[in-house]
């Protein structure tokens, strides 16, 4: 059964159409990558299955549940967590803290073991603490955790966004172009890292990445989206010559 | 009810309503076009009932000079306003601009009451707008007949400006993208300059008809007012000059129609525009006649 | 390092009592009750922040809440006599005759009262955002007093109660201290400890950025929601202080004016510290008393001249203006109090962190 897959996912704002019938299958512990020029509908792809938009049609399956229409919250806790395009940090909060944040929906005290911290709200304070400690260590900013986020150069920023989403256990992770705005060897660095936490924290990974070079390297499927419409599926090298993807890229003559 | 006072309570309906429409009105285009609830839009109204009375008691001009002025002067402390107050603001948090309206508002206030003494002043009416009509067995004062007259002239001549001239396809670019507005050359501080005089100049005459409906002026008598017309412009779609209208008479109509249909009711009236509200943004969160807007991600 | 700060707090919280004891001594009954009058504002702009500072919700609602809290806790604390002497209209409803509860309990119920409010008005109206949320909640607070007028013979409509009686048993401004201060600081130990928790991380990121808040599993709606009721909660204790501080209380004492004093002290503070809250509170309603002097006559020397009503609140409207267009921070932007300032005092002054 695969992890998560999409039935006729399709939303229109007003007359617009913005995806049209898209059909993903995404399948366990694989890398998968959605690319498509500017506009082809993939950040709304991903909101729709997060959940942030609501599909005009279709359907989104995880883990063989139907998740389209729930809340964003909802389907973060059944474990898709992911990564924003234009980086969505708890701005004026503390690099340690974003990640803390994350840790709330699973902490699992009330309001009141919290306030008059009890024995076992102090133990899990400890656990999360040194969980996402853990965390920042894997992206490399344990050293800057008491720091204010958006102190951080660009790179770091998605690494701690990066963390931040892995805080919350997730089983799918979605990136939203992590690579932006890296320079090619922080880009190399970045394939790295990604297969990594897929293999230490047994995830599933899907991501829109605009830098080719990240995208061949390391996705094992990937879908291509044009206005809208998926015109292409396939291994890297299955995509890199397909006639209808170059076409939509460089356009036709 | 006989048929007779269903009338009367309709033509005082209609009359209050385009009170509130005229109102609502200059509420809806600052919020267009800053997205920005001006709370000090009702002390704006206030001040221009108090420049008439004095221009009328002190300086002992005729009414319709009196009138002229407080339309002009008050369209200038409406510009006066956003250059002072929110002009500084305009790239910061939307808490600190609502702060800062807020403040505004009780600024005017309190120097109302240095400068205007707190005590309730009596406006001056013309004996002409004192004239009682009798159409039928209804009979209705000038004042209720005018003020539908007027708001529709208002009307029609801001509906002109909007979407006939430059200035109003300026200041409708201005509310769709402000960003991209000012990339195609729009002088976006003029546009809203131009806005807030508007709605002032609006505000202002809405405030003398008021002042000549309710011939009592007090430095707050801005403030429930000026809740209630922005009231009505949520409730037609703020940003919708048709549904600041549509708001106006939804509220006028179904005030008057809870003052008619039980004394024991009238003393709710003031709740019955914000149980509306409430209402109406749960039902329709954009308002009757307002447009979906999905925060991009 | 956790043991260090335990003893921290408990030093802080002596030297309080210890100030209070030396204040209860010094002060005279008039400077106790601007003192308490304070401390009575410390709860309310506390309870303001949290909604408004940390949670980020802008509710315009504090004096509707401190409505409820008052009249609940006048009601329940009035003797027989004295609410006969009030409802002369129209006689008040029999259940409520006889009843007359300890002080201590009745505020409690009056605090209790507004989170019920809260929760009933919260349920539609924090679904909505920014300015709907401002104007819906100063709306719900208008429809509150509108209510208050118009019920005769619950809360005596417009002609208000009178004679409450006053904070504690014996009717002084010294003893009020100690149930004021008191309250003050189980107020400010609760909300230090709530926002140091991980539902307090949860509130900041609520105010910092809520898709991404609600993309990491936070529920939006209970969590605002929480706030809103712990909030008013605190507001209704606020309120029902306020009323047996003043003895008397009517529709109007619950304008929107009295939510805006409060917004005042919570952004000439800095809005999102408690720290500022407590300083911006002693010192806003201290220099409120004394700019009394602006609305009446002042004498300087022979000369005598006539103050005009209202220019007091004149100031205060423009200092409001001046911090929000100027000097948005307040007075200390979302710093808090820590002893790390004094460890770091000798060498150099920065910028305290939360600790």
């Amino acid at each position: 059964m695969a992890l998560l897959n999409t039935d006729k996912l399709t939303i229109k704002f007003g007359g617009l159409t913005a995806v049209s019938a898209l059909d993903l299958v995404i399948n366990q512990n694989e890398i998968i990558g959605l690319i498509g020029p500017n506009g082809a509908g993939k950040t709304t792809s991903f909101n729709m299955i997060t959940g942030v938009y609501t599909p005009t049609s279709g359907t989104v399956v995880f883990e063989g549940k139907d998740i389209t229409g729930m809340k964003t919250h909802e389907i973060t806790k059944l474990g898709i967590a992911r990564t924003f395009q234009n980086i969505r940090l708890f701005g004026q909060l503390s690099v340690l803290e974003n990640v803390l944040i994350a840790n709330h929906m699973r902490f699992g005290s009330n309001l009141l073991s919290a306030v008059i911290k009890t024995p076992s709200y102090l133990k899990k304070e400890k656990a999360v603490y040194e969980k996402s400690m853990e965390l920042l260590r894997a992206v490399g900013l344990d050293d800057l955790k008491d720091e204010v986020c958006t102190s951080l150069p660009y790179g770091k920023q998605r690494r701690l966004e990066i963390a931040r989403a892995l805080a919350t256990d997730p089983k799918l992770l979605i990136l939203d172009e992590p690579a932006a705005g890296m320079n090619p060897q922080e880009s190399l660095e970045l394939m790295e890292f990604i297969r990594e936490i897929r293999d230490k924290y047994n995830l599933t990974i899907l991501m829109i990445e605009h830098h080719m070079a990240v995208v061949m390297g390391i996705c094992e499927r990937i879908y291509v989206l044009d206005y809208g419409v998926k015109i292409a599926d396939g291994t890297p090298s299955e995509i890199q010559n397909n006639q209808k993807v170059i076409e939509a890229y460089l356009g036709v003559e | 009810m006989s048929f007779q006072t269903f009338l009367q309570h309709l033509v005082n309906g209609i009359s209050l309503g385009s009170l509130y429409a005229l109102l609502a009105i200059g509420y809806t285009m600052v919020y267009g076009i800053l997205r920005l609830i001006n709370f000090a839009h009702g002390d704006i109204f206030m001040l221009a009932t108090y420049i008439a009375f004095y221009s009328i008691t002190t300086f002992l001009l005729p009414w319709w000079a009196a009138f002229l002025i407080a339309i002009i002067l008050t369209a200038l402390l409406g510009i006066l306003l956003e250059r002072a107050a929110y002009r500084p603001l305009r790239n910061s948090p939307r808490i600190s601009i609502m702060i800062s309206a807020i403040g505004a508002s009780f600024l005017i206030e309190n120097l109302a009451i240095v400068f205007f003494g707190g005590r309730p002043k009596a406006f001056p009416i013309a004996p002409i707008f004192s004239k009682i009509v009798r159409i039928g067995d209804v009979s209705i004062s000038i004042v209720t007949i005018i003020i539908p007259i007027i708001t529709v002239i208002a009307l029609v001549i801001l509906n002109f400006i909007v979407n006939k001239t430059k200035t109003g396809m300026a200041m409708r670019a201005v509310s769709k993208d402000y960003d991209a507005a000012k990339l195609m050359g729009i002088n976006i501080n003029h546009i809203i300059s131009f806005t807030f005089g508007t709605g002032s100049a609006l505000a202002a005459i809405g405030g003398i008809m008021w002042a000549l409906k309710y011939p009592q002026l007090i430095p707050l008598m801005g403030v429930m007012p000026g809740l209630k017309f922005f009231i009505a412009a949520v409730i037609g779609g703020i940003g919708n000059i048709k549904g600041a209208v549509l708001g106006g008479f939804i509220l006028g109509l179904g005030e008057i129609a809870i003052v008619a249909s039980s004394p024991a009711l009238s003393g709710y009236r003031d709740a019955f525009a914000f149980i509306l509200l409430i209402i109406i943004l749960l039902v329709k969160p954009t308002g009757l006649l307002g447009q979906n807007s999905a925060e991009k991600v | 390092m956790k043991r260090e700060k335990v003893i921290q707090s408990l030093i802080s919280i002596a030297a309080v009592i210890i100030l209070l004891v030396i204040l209860n001594k010094v002060l005279t009954p008039f400077q106790a009750r601007i003192f308490n009058l304070g401390g009575i504002y410390i709860i309310l702009a506390i309870s303001m922040n949290l909604i408004n500072g940390f949670v980020g919700l802008f509710s315009l609602g504090h004096a509707g809440f401190m409505a409820v809290g008052a009249y609940t806790s006048a009601l329940l604390t009035m003797s027989r006599e004295a609410k006969e002497m009030n409802f002369f209209l129209e006689p008040i409803v029999p259940w409520l005759l006889d009843v007359q509860l300890p002080f201590p309990i009745a505020i409690i119920i009056g605090g209790l009262m507004a989170a019920l409010a809260a929760a009933l008005i919260g349920a539609p109206v924090l679904r909505l955002n920014d300015d709907y949320l401002a104007i819906a909640t100063l709306g719900f607070s208008e429809i509150i007093r509108v209510i208050f007028t118009n019920t005769q013979s619950l809360t005596n409509g417009a002609l208000g109660l009178k004679g409450l009686p006053y904070i504690g048993v014996t009717d002084s401004p010294k003893e009020a201290i100690w149930w004021i201060w008191g309250l003050v600081i189980i107020t400010i130990v609760f909300m230090v400890l709530l926002i140091n928790s991980t539902y307090g991380r949860a509130f900041k990121a609520i105010r910092e950025d809520e898709i991404a808040a609600e993309a990491m599993g936070i529920n939006l709606f209970k969590h605002k929601m929480m706030a809103f009721i712990i909030g008013s909660f605190f507001a209704g204790i606020g309120g029902a202080l306020l009323g047996h501080y003043m003895n008397t209380i009517d529709p109007l004492l619950f304008r929107y004016l009295l939510t805006f004093n409060i917004i005042l002290i919570v952004v000439l503070g800095g809005i999102g510290s408690i720290t500022s809250s407590v300083i911006s509170a002693i010192v806003v309603t201290i220099a409120q008393e004394l700019l009394r002097v602006l609305d009446g006559k002042m004498q300087i020397g022979s000369l005598i001249i006539n103050g005009v009503p209202g220019t007091r609140m004149v100031v205060f409207s423009a200092l409001l203006m001046l911090v929000i267009l100027f000097y948005q921070r307040g007075l200390m932007g979302t710093n808090e109090f820590s002893w790390s300032w004094f460890k770091k005092l000798p060498f150099k002054t920065k910028k305290a962190k939360i600790s």
